[in-house]
Formats: C-alpha cells, sequence, structure tokens
C-alpha cells in the first residue's frame, strides 16, 4: 500500500440525527464541516468538551452512527475506498479488519460473561484471520503482543478477574487482533489510575511505532500532549483549530481553544481564576482570585491516628485507613491525594462521622467529633458539611431544588417564607436564577447540579467543607466555573476545606497543604509545592512523574 | 417485567471485582458452598411447608374423623376409625410421626381411597408431567423465537409483537383452550375432542398451556435484550465487524439468560397449576382430576401430597436455576 | 498536572443530539397517553360501572331461567345469546363482573399490604434500623416468602379450599396469600437499594433524625414501584380467581361468575361456541385492560426519573 496515502480522509463531513420520535422528527446536526485525516505512523488526537462531537466522529469512520443519523460528506475515504457508498457488508469489513476500535474501560466495553480468548477469538472468527482451531493460540501471542503478562493463563480469565490496566490491553489486543491499519482509541485511559495509564498508552505508542495509526479521542489534555503528533480542537460539532501538537498547546490560535488551556487546573494557575466570568474571548490575562486568610494558630479540624478495617467474607478484613493523621487550619485548603484503594473515601466517611472509626479521634472546633454518638453530634452537624462527586445522586429523586436546598437548614425551623428568602439568597450567591428552585435536579446540567449542591452545604453557614471529588464528573470549562466559586465563597466566608481529589492539577491549584495517601497510609504530607514540585517518597515521585509535561497556557 | 429484573438484581447483586490473579482460595469451593447453602435452604424450605400444612389442619377440629366416617355417627366406628389413624395420639406425636414418614418418602394414606398416597398420585401423574413438559418446552422455544425475532426492528413490528406477549399472559388457559377446542376440533376437525392418547391428543392442550409461558418469558427476554443492546460492549463487539443476528444471539440473549431463569422458577409453578386446569378443559386424566377430586371429598392427604410435590419439584428447579446461575454469570463465582 | 476536559460522555452515539429532546420529554410530564392506554381506562371505567350498577346494563334477570329459549345464537333480543337454562349471557356477564373484579381486588389488596410491610420490615432490618439480630429477621422473613412462592398460587388455593370449603372470600385470601412473596420481594430489594443510596447518607450530613429519614426519603422512593405492581396485579388475580371459580372451587353454580360461566359451558361447546367466547373475553378483556395501566404508569414513572 502506498505508504504517503491517508489511512482515512474525511472532507466537510456533516452528521445528523433525527430528534426526538417519529418519521417527521426534526434533524440535529451533531457534526458540520469536519475535516481531518490520518496516516500511517503518525496519532492524531481529538480532542473536546461534552456535545462536541468527538466520539460521534470516530462512530463515523465506523459506519456505526445507528439508523436514525444521516451522513454526508465532500470525501469519506477509509482505506482508498469511498464510504459514503458503503453497505453495510463493507463496513462490517471495515469494522475490526482495516479499524480497530478502543473503548473506555473495559469492565463494561467487553462482554463481561465471556472470556478474554473468547471475545478476542471472535474477531479472529469474524475475519477469518487464522483457522478455527488455532484461535486460542493466536489470542495469546495478541495478549503477550500487548505486553500482558501470563498470557496464557490469562487468556482464560474474564474480564472482572483482571485489573483496570491488564483489562484495557486486553481490549486492545482483541482490537488489533484482525491487523487493522488504523486504530481509534475513545477516551482508552479514563476510569485508570494515573500510574497505569501510561502503560497503556505505551502499548499503543508502540502500535504506532511498527506503522499503525492512531486516532485518540481524549478530553486529558496532558495524554494529548504525551503522545500525538497532530491534533484538532471540536467544539459543539465543528472544528475549531487544527495543527501539530506542540503548536496547538502553546501558541493557540482560537480564543475558544485559548480559554479551555487556561481553565485547566494546574502550579502556575494557582492563585488565578480559571474561568471566564463574561464568556468572552480573553486571552492570558489572568484574574487574580481574592485574597484568603489562614490562620495557622486556630485549629479547626483534627484527626489522630484514624483507623478504620472493614471485614469481607468470613475471617478476612481489609484496612482502609491506617493511622492517618492531620490538621486543618481556619481558612486553609488541605488537598487530599489519592488514587483509588488508598483510603481517601473513607477518610472523607470518617472526617464526616458516616463511619466510626477503630481507633483515633476527629475533633471539630475542638470539641469531640469521632467516634461519638450521633445524638450527641447532631446539634453541632450545621459546622461540616459535604459536597460530592455526583451531585444527583445526593439528591433525593422525587425532590425539587427548593426542598433539596431546605433539608440542609430543617433544623433550623425556618418558616416557609424565610426558607424561601435564604435559598433565593443562596441560589444568587452561587451564580442561579430563582426560577431554578422549582425545577427539577435532573434536567439541571452537570454545573448547575453542583452548583445547587454547593448552596444546599453553605446554608447552615458550616465553618469545615469537605469536598469530595467535586469536579471530577464536569467539563473542564465547568470545573473552572465551579473552582472559581468556591475559592470566591471561601474567601468570602473563611471557610476551611478538605479538598479530596486523585488530579494533581487541581489539588495543585486549590490546596496549601496536602496530604498524599497511598494503600491506607499517609505517606507524605507538607505545603501544596513541596510535595508536588520536589516530591521526597517514591510514591509521590512516581505519580508526579507518570504525568506528562505540564500543560502551560 | 419489573419483579423480574429486580429478582434478578436480588439474585444476582453487583459483585465487587474479584481480587486479580488467581492466588490459592482458602475454605471450600465457593460453588460447592453455595450449592450445599441452596440444597439446604430447599430443605429447610420443604420442611416449613410440610409442618406450615400440618398445623393448619389441626386447627380445624374433629374433621379427619369427620371424613373419614363420612355420614356414619356410630360411636364405635369412630373409636375405631381414631386407634386405626393414630389420631387418638398428642398432635405433637402426629406431626413427628407426619415427618418421619415424609422423610422416607411415604406422604401418608388417602383418607378415602385407603391407599397410600403416592400410589394414588403416581398412577396419574404420567400424563401431566408429559403434558407439563411438553407445554414447558413448547413455551421457551416460542419465548426465544419471539423475543430475539423483535430485535432490532421497526417500532411497529415491536408494538405488535409486545401486544401479542401481552394477550398472551392475559388469556387463562381454560379460555385458549375452548378457543383452541372451537376452532381444531369442533370446527376443522383435526384433533380431539378429550382424552389422552397419543401425540394427537396433546397438541392442543400443549399449546394452551404454553401460550402464558410463552408470553411472559418473551417479555422478560426482550427487555433484557433490549436493556443489554445499549450496553457499552454492544458497540464494541458491533466495531468488531459481528452481524447483527450474531449480537443478539451470541451476546444479547445470553445476558437475557439471566433474568430468564429467575422467572423460569416460577413459570414452572405456572405449568403445573396450569395443567390442572387445561386437563379439566380437555377432559385429560392426570393429576388435576385427582386433586380436585381429592378436594371436593375433603381427602386431605392426597391434596397435601400433590401440594408438597409441586414444592419439591420447584425447591429442585430452583436449586438447579441457581446453580446455572454462576454457570452462566462468571462474576458470582468468586466469594460472596 | 492531570489536565481534564470532561467527563467522557455516554456512549450512545445519538446521546448528544436526543438530549434535548429527552429533556423536553422529561419536562412535559401531562403528556397524553397512547390510545391503547385510553381505551384501557375506559374500558376499567366501564367495569366499575358493570359492578357498581348491573342493573342498569343487564336486559334480563341473570337467574332467571328459560328452557324454552335455551342455547339461542346471539341475536337482538339476545346480544351474546343465551346458554344451557335459557339465561341470558350478556346480563349473567354483567352481574358477573362484581364477582370476578371484586374478589380479584380483594386479593390484590391482601397481596399488597402484606408484601409491603414485609419487605418493607425485611429490608429495613437488614441494615438501617436494627443490626445483627435485623439480619436474622430478614433472612427469616426472606425463607418465609420462599416458602409461600413454592407453592403454584392454583394448588395453593385448593390446599385451602380443601380445608375451608369451596367459598368466594377463601379463595381471595388464597390468591392473596400466593400473591405476597412478589411485593416482599420487590420492595425488599428496593429498600436495600434506598437505603443505601447517597441522598440517605446526605441526610445524616444535614442532622435529619432516623425516623424523619425513614419518612421522608426511605418509604416514598422504596415503594415507587407498588402502585404499578398493584395495577397488573389486579389483572392477575382477575385471572386466578376465574380459573379457580372454573374449577370449581370459588363461587358456585348458579353464580354467574365468569370462570363458572366457563365450566358450564363446556358440555355445550359443540352447538353454542357463544357460550364458551363471551365470559373469556371479558376476563381476558380485564386483564389485559388492567396490566397496559400498570405498564402505563411504569413508563410514566421512568419518564420523570431519567
Amino acid at each position: 500500500m502506498n505508504a504517503a496515502a491517508p489511512l482515512v480522509e474525511v472532507e466537510d463531513l456533516t452528521v445528523a440525527f433525527a430528534a426526538g420520535s417519529g418519521r417527521k422528527a426534526p434533524s440535529v446536526p451533531v457534526l458540520r464541516g469536519v475535516s481531518f485525516s490520518v496516516r500511517a505512523g503518525e496519532t492524531l488526537a481529538i480532542v473536546g468538551e461534552s456535545g462536541s462531537g468527538k466520539s460521534v466522529t470516530a462512530r463515523t469512520l465506523l459506519g456505526l452512527t445507528g439508523p436514525r443519523s444521516t451522513v454526508t460528506a465532500a470525501r469519506l475515504e477509509i482505506a482508498g475506498e469511498d464510504a459514503t457508498a458503503f453497505g453495510e457488508r463493507d463496513w462490517r469489513r471495515v469494522r475490526g479488519g482495516r479499524i480497530g476500535m478502543v473503548l473506555q474501560d473495559a469492565l463494561v466495553s467487553l462482554d463481561p460473561l465471556r472470556t478474554i480468548g473468547n471475545e478476542i477469538g471472535e474477531v479472529l472468527v469474524t475475519h477469518r484471520v487464522v483457522p478455527a482451531g488455532r484461535t486460542r493460540e493466536r489470542a495469546i501471542e495478541l495478549l503477550e503482543s500487548v505486553g500482558m503478562p501470563g498470557a496464557d493463563r490469562r487468556v482464560d480469565q474474564y474480564p472482572h478477574q483482571l485489573s483496570g490496566g491488564l483489562r484495557q490491553r486486553a481490549l486492545i489486543a482483541s482490537a488489533i487482533a484482525a491487523g487493522p491499519d488504523l486504530i481509534i482509541a475513545d477516551e482508552p485511559t479514563t476510569a485508570l489510575d494515573v500510574t497505569v495509564q501510561a502503560q497503556v498508552l505505551d502499548t499503543l505508542a508502540a502500535r504506532v511505532a511498527e506503522g499503525a495509526g492512531l486516532l485518540l479521542i481524549s478530553h486529558d489534555l496532558s495524554v494529548v500532549s504525551g503522545i500525538a503528533d497532530r491534533v484538532i480542537v471540536m467544539r459543539d460539532g465543528v472544528v475549531v483549530e487544527a495543527g501539530a501538537t506542540a503548536e496547538v498547546l502553546t501558541n493557540p490560535r482560537d480564543a475558544y481553544t485559548r480559554r479551555l488551556l487556561s481553565a485547566v487546573p494546574s502550579a502556575s494557575s494557582r492563585g488565578y481564576r480559571l474561568g471566564d466570568a463574561s464568556g468572552s474571548a480573553e486571552p492570558r490575562e489572568r484574574t487574580a482570585l481574592p485574597p484568603r486568610a489562614v490562620q495557622r494558630e486556630r485549629i479547626v479540624l483534627q484527626a489522630d491516628g484514624l483507623s478504620k478495617s472493614f471485614a469481607i467474607g468470613r475471617g478476612h478484613s481489609t484496612v482502609a485507613v491506617s493511622d492517618v493523621s492531620f490538621e486543618l487550619a481556619a481558612g486553609e485548603t488541605l488537598g487530599v491525594i489519592g488514587e483509588s484503594g488508598s483510603g481517601k473515601s473513607t477518610l472523607a466517611s470518617l472526617v464526616l462521622g458516616f463511619l466510626e472509626p477503630d481507633e483515633g479521634v476527629v475533633e471539630v472546633l475542638g470539641a469531640p467529633w469521632a467516634p461519638l454518638a450521633e445524638r450527641a453530634r447532631r446539634p453541632r452537624r450545621g459546622h461540616v458539611q459535604l459536597i460530592s462527586q455526583d451531585p444527583l445522586s445526593s439528591f433525593d429523586p422525587r425532590w425539587t431544588v427548593d426542598r433539596v436546598i431546605a433539608e440542609s437548614t430543617l433544623r433550623l425551623e425556618l418558616t416557609a417564607a424565610e426558607a424561601r428568602e435564604r435559598a433565593v439568597r443562596l441560589l444568587d450567591r452561587v451564580g442561579l436564577d430563582e426560577s431554578v428552585l422549582a425545577r427539577h435536579p435532573r434536567s439541571l446540567s452537570g454545573g448547575q447540579r453542583q452548583r445547587v449542591a454547593i448552596a444546599r452545604a453553605l446554608a447552615p453557614e458550616p465553618e469545615i467543607l469537605v469536598c469530595d471529588e467535586p469536579t471530577s464528573a464536569l467539563d473542564v470549562s465547568v470545573q473552572a466555573q465551579v473552582l472559581d466559586l468556591l475559592a470566591d465563597i471561601q474567601a468570602e466566608r473563611g471557610l476551611s476545606l478538605v479538598f479530596v481529589s486523585h488530579d494533581l492539577g487541581v489539588i495543585h491549584h486549590v490546596a496549601d497543604r496536602v496530604i498524599v495517601l497511598k494503600d491506607a497510609r499517609v505517606v507524605e504530607t507538607g505545603d501544596a509545592d513541596d510535595v508536588l514540585l520536589r516530591p521526597q517518597h517514591d510514591y509521590t515521585r512516581a505519580l508526579v512523574a507518570a504525568l506528562p509535561q505540564e500543560v502551560r497556557a | 417485567m419489573t419483579s423480574a429484573a429486580l429478582d434478578a438484581h436480588e439474585l444476582a447483586p453487583q459483585a465487587a471485582p474479584a481480587a486479580q490473579g488467581a492466588g490459592p482460595r482458602r475454605g471450600a469451593h465457593p460453588v460447592l458452598r453455595r450449592f450445599a447453602t441452596r440444597v439446604i435452604s430447599g430443605i429447610v424450605v420443604l420442611w416449613a411447608a410440610a409442618t406450615l400444612a400440618f398445623w393448619t389442619l389441626q386447627l380445624v377440629p374433629g374433621s379427619v374423623v369427620d371424613i373419614l366416617a363420612g355420614d356414619l355417627s356410630d360411636p364405635v366406628l369412630r373409636d375405631a376409625l381414631i386407634a386405626e389413624w393414630q389420631l387418638n395420639l398428642s398432635a405433637w406425636d402426629q406431626y413427628v410421626a407426619f415427618l418421619g414418614r415424609l422423610a422416607t418418602g411415604d406422604l401418608g394414606t388417602s383418607y378415602v381411597q385407603r391407599q397410600p398416597v403416592l400410589a394414588v398420585i403416581g398412577d396419574q401423574i404420567g400424563p401431566t408431567v408429559i403434558l407439563a413438559l411438553t407445554a414447558g418446552v413448547l413455551g421457551v422455544v416460542g419465548a426465544v423465537l419471539l423475543s430475539t425475532f423483535s430485535i432490532g426492528r421497526k417500532r411497529a413490528v415491536r408494538a405488535s409483537l409486545s401486544t401479542i406477549e401481552l394477550v398472551f399472559v392475559s388469556t387463562p388457559v381454560f379460555w385458549s383452550g375452548i378457543l383452541l377446542l372451537l376452532v381444531f376440533s369442533f370446527g376443522l376437525g383435526l384433533f380431539p375432542v378429550a382424552g389422552a392418547n397419543g401425540v394427537q391428543s396433546l397438541v392442543l392442550p400443549a399449546v394452551a398451556l404454553a401460550l402464558p409461558t410463552a408470553g411472559l418469558l418473551s417479555q422478560v427476554l426482550r427487555e433484557a435484550m433490549e436493556r443489554t443492546m445499549l450496553e457499552p460492549f454492544i458497540v464494541t463487539v458491533r466495531a468488531r465487524g459481528v452481524r447483527e443476528a450474531l449480537v443478539v444471539w451470541r451476546h444479547a440473549l445470553v445476558h437475557a439468560l439471566l433474568p430468564g431463569m429467575t422467572v423460569a422458577g416460577s413459570l414452572v409453578g405456572g405449568l403445573l397449576g396450569g395443567a390442572v386446569i387445561t386437563e379439566q378443559v380437555f377432559g385429560r386424566p392426570g393429576l388435576g382430576s385427582v386433586t380436585l377430586l381429592a378436594v371436593t371429598n375433603k381427602d386431605v392427604p392426597v391434596v397435601l401430597g400433590v401440594v408438597l410435590l409441586a414444592a419439591a419439584v420447584y425447591v429442585v428447579v430452583s436449586t438447579a436455576l441457581d446453580i446455572l446461575y454462576t454457570a452462566v454469570d462468571p462474576r458470582l463465582r468468586g466469594a460472596r | 498536572m492531570t489536565t481534564t476536559l470532561e467527563r467522557p460522555p455516554a456512549t450512545d452515539a445519538a446521546s448528544s443530539a436526543s438530549v434535548s429532546a429527552r429533556r423536553a420529554r422529561t419536562a412535559r410530564r401531562a403528556r397524553p397517553p397512547r390510545p391503547a392506554v385510553v381505551v384501557a381506562l375506559v374500558f376499567v371505567a366501564f367495569l366499575v360501572a358493570l359492578v357498581a350498577l348491573p342493573g342498569v346494563f343487564a336486559a334480563y334477570d341473570p337467574y332467571a331461567t328459560d328452557i324454552g329459549s335455551s342455547l339461542r345464537a346471539p341475536s337482538a333480543e339476545h346480544w351474546f345469546g343465551t346458554d344451557r337454562l335459557g339465561r341470558d349471557i350478556w346480563s349473567r356477564i354483567v352481574f358477573g363482573a362484581r364477582f370476578s373484579v371484586l374478589i380479584g381486588l380483594a386479593a390484590a389488596a391482601i397481596s399488597v399490604v402484606v408484601g409491603t410491610v414485609v419487605g418493607i420490615a425485611a429490608g429495613l432490618s437488614g441494615a438501617f434500623l436494627i443490626g445483627r439480630s435485623g439480619r436474622v429477621l430478614d433472612e427469616g422473613l426472606t425463607r418465609s416468602m420462599d416458602v409461600i412462592s413454592a407453592f403454584p398460587a392454583i394448588l395453593l388455593a385448593m390446599l385451602v379450599v380443601t380445608f375451608t370449603g369451596p367459598g368466594v372470600w377463601n379463595i381471595a385470601l388464597a390468591i392473596g396469600i400466593a400473591g405476597i412473596p412478589l411485593y416482599a420481594r420487590v420492595v425488599r430489594a428496593q429498600t436495600f437499594v434506598v437505603t443505601r443510596a447517597d441522598y440517605v447518607a446526605h441526610a445524616a450530613v444535614y442532622g435529619r433524625s432516623r425516623w424523619a429519614v425513614l419518612r421522608e426519603h426511605v418509604l416514598p422512593n422504596a415503594l415507587v414501584a407498588v402502585p404499578v405492581l398493584a395495577a397488573i396485579d389486579i389483572g392477575t388475580s382477575i385471572l386466578a380467581v376465574s380459573g379457580l371459580s372454573f374449577l370449581g372451587l370459588g363461587p358456585q353454580a348458579p353464580v354467574p361468575e365468569w370462570g363458572v360461566m366457563l365450566a358450564e359451558s363446556r358440555d355445550v361447546l359443540r352447538v353454542a361456541w357463544w357460550a364458551g367466547v363471551f365470559p373469556g373475553l371479558f376476563i381476558t378483556g380485564s386483564v389485559i385492560a388492567f396490566t397496559t395501566i400498570g405498564r402505563w404508569l411504569q413508563t410514566r414513572d421512568d419518564g420523570s426519573r431519567s
């Protein structure tokens, strides 16, 4: 095959979906005028937030947009063939044979009821790569080629029996089983710990080095910067910027791209606003956040020697938190860093009094907090409030926003008028209109829901706010607004924050001091800059090193 | 429908991801342990059922003697009967004796026919089993075909198939039997009206009995498959170039087996109960007529025997299904 | 310094386009129901009318025999024909409605009330209120439900009738008992899910008492499925009641219960198809109507929760 010819050539692609049901449903365009190409041996990244259309682009290349879609393009060539004329049989040839797709989170992207070997075997059989008797052998070879240890054992295992990273590599193996020239990876490293992400990306990079093309779809700019040769940025179904990765990330021309890059929290954004309140396209000038005073002498939250274990099955127990201690000063933000399984969620539960510690104590504002009978703690509940990762599941599904916000102050027995007035004031503070009160949280966007959660948390006027991954589920621009909002409110009210996250950029942006958790223990504590720029402990070093170069806007 | 889905949720809880690797497991093999637990709980259920039935009978005093003596009120006869049937023992002693007999498979003696219940039932159980099995197989096959056919079709097709399912489930077995008789026996003369001679007389009753099973199972399978088709891994499967039909049969149907098997347990009970009614409609001999006669004659041991037998069948089937569950869903094989 | 842009979207390719459509659907909860649902509601209303005011609809006395007019085909005088004893079938169906419907309702009511209470007790005792002894209670209740569900409803009813003799309320009780495990299991599972939900945990952060959480969060959300199941269950109960009556275990002839009517028609089918068709039509129609209404309630529920 001609090495210079692109594997995929797309020009002026438009995809529309029939919205709603029925034959006369209006057609909503999801992609407009999208153009790009991918060649052998190169990596093109598509970057964008939700609704940008990046996943639809990937699906279009496999003809998987579904029966309610209309695809038109000036040019849509796959391996030199005109794909606009493809019938279902042609598409089936392409799928897996010419283009392999890797989705995120192999736990749900592989059939949980079938072995890895069977899943890979399905590709081999469909594309007749090897005779039926040899599929298991070939599957083992493929697993070895993606660096799976003990492949001959793993081939007969089920997806849930493998760790996240190994699962993802098995998924990659099934995508490349029929030897496609182009690999499309749609968010391949989300749901993976940072240290494991690197391994998965290396696997993909190795294939590119061998001559495959890679179309990488990601929301993670650091992933993109590490592996992609060229980048296109999409917004609302349109390509707003395209070019070499280094160029686009350091010298973006489009206002949206610039806003996007400046919204990313990192060490360099500390003390400055991430978002843009006006929504206009102001470039590099950063507005400073209001100053915050930290009163080191006043300790509002103290944890000493906290330990907690859980019994699982018979006679086994797992240690979730072991001998964890920390202090939170008034007005300070303490960052809690940890990957999955580190114990950070359990720690948050202990601080909030959801669980009682096996050992150790928690004191809030100088008085005992845990372990303590709930009856004794209840009157003081207003001092510590919570903002969690998924606001929707923290709202009663049958309640409207007004009732949700009122719940946090029911103890105060306000009259209906007082409660409403307070709710309106809080909504206004978090940037929401009064009309939101009558709506159901499900009809709100992710960012709006989190604002409602913040309003609810502020209502009892707490001193301490526990934020458990509050922005992990949000788009970066929405995350920027929420982080700015929290910063404003914290400065205004002198709140102290316990901020739990796996995202080092966010932690570095918000935290004054940090503690690093690994396997139920604190491995490092100190000022944010010290720990994250000059890590002492091996684990912290590994965490920081696993991230590709910092993105500077 | 909802119940089946939630039953599946209850029976197959989200398994926590098992530890990676295949290190040596301490303790008994989890599947064997599960099997043993289910068998034990099955026995407990049967024991509880028998106990419940026995003690309910005790609440109605004097009735046993009345049944045995019929219209005769001769005290000498009654005393003789009491002695013969050990009714002079205390209730607790009778209960123990009852359990003891059950453990050896002796279901007691019929009040009316003065024969062992087992013999009374054993005579007539054959045709009923044949009918129930045939209807069951027909129902399952029909359900699988109906549900897989409707996946991915146009809305109109799916809606009409859904309506067919609804009609099947809602039509009482005795009415569909009557309709089939009207059309095929009286009308077209294709099948015999009554009796249990050979395959010809099995067709109409089996079809009538199979319809509700087919309808309900099809609903459950279809809804499960439609849910499965929305799962992320189906996108991966399609992205491999697999034919749509195979996507449904190889992947979606297997996933639908889980709630399907949950429902299958209750379907067995429905088939037995339905067989009783169907036999009446088609004049077939079998457990139906035996039991009805016993009910009319207040022949408690026979009715009790039939009921306990049905319960035993259900327990065996449920236990088997529970084992099969772990065979189909590997996530359940880890430590509970 | 992970630089994340977003939480990756749902994998459904059309999600972005239909999100706005779905939001619009959610907002419009007062959407008119499908024609099938309307028909079902009308039929149920009609049934209620038959139960309440049979005299208005029936043309003849359902018990009045007239051997001279036995086994007449449907005509202008006898819309559904006459049976073996010359009784007008349409009138008998009208008066028979009360038996099937009311007994079915009674049975469903028993199942709903007892089953829901058992389900809540089992679901709560497992986690929320009590603790280890709670788990014993949960196990005990669940096993009891297993015992009941081991018996096919029909056979259970036959057992009850053996003791008590045939009759209306006996079979209602039997069917009611047989239906308890369904509600118990569903409500128990829902209660489990709800007590572990985030919003229940959050209530602790606001200092809410256990009773308040139970009253305001757990019960309303755990019982969401009950009306749906109950509607469908009324249909199933009517099926079971008429089945048992067909076998002669319920109301006895000459009561115009629909199952009894079908049993009576069995012998004259060869010459009088109408005696076997119309009562069954009403049974099936009633079951379909109640099931359709139940399903419609469910889609409204799902729609308002999606």
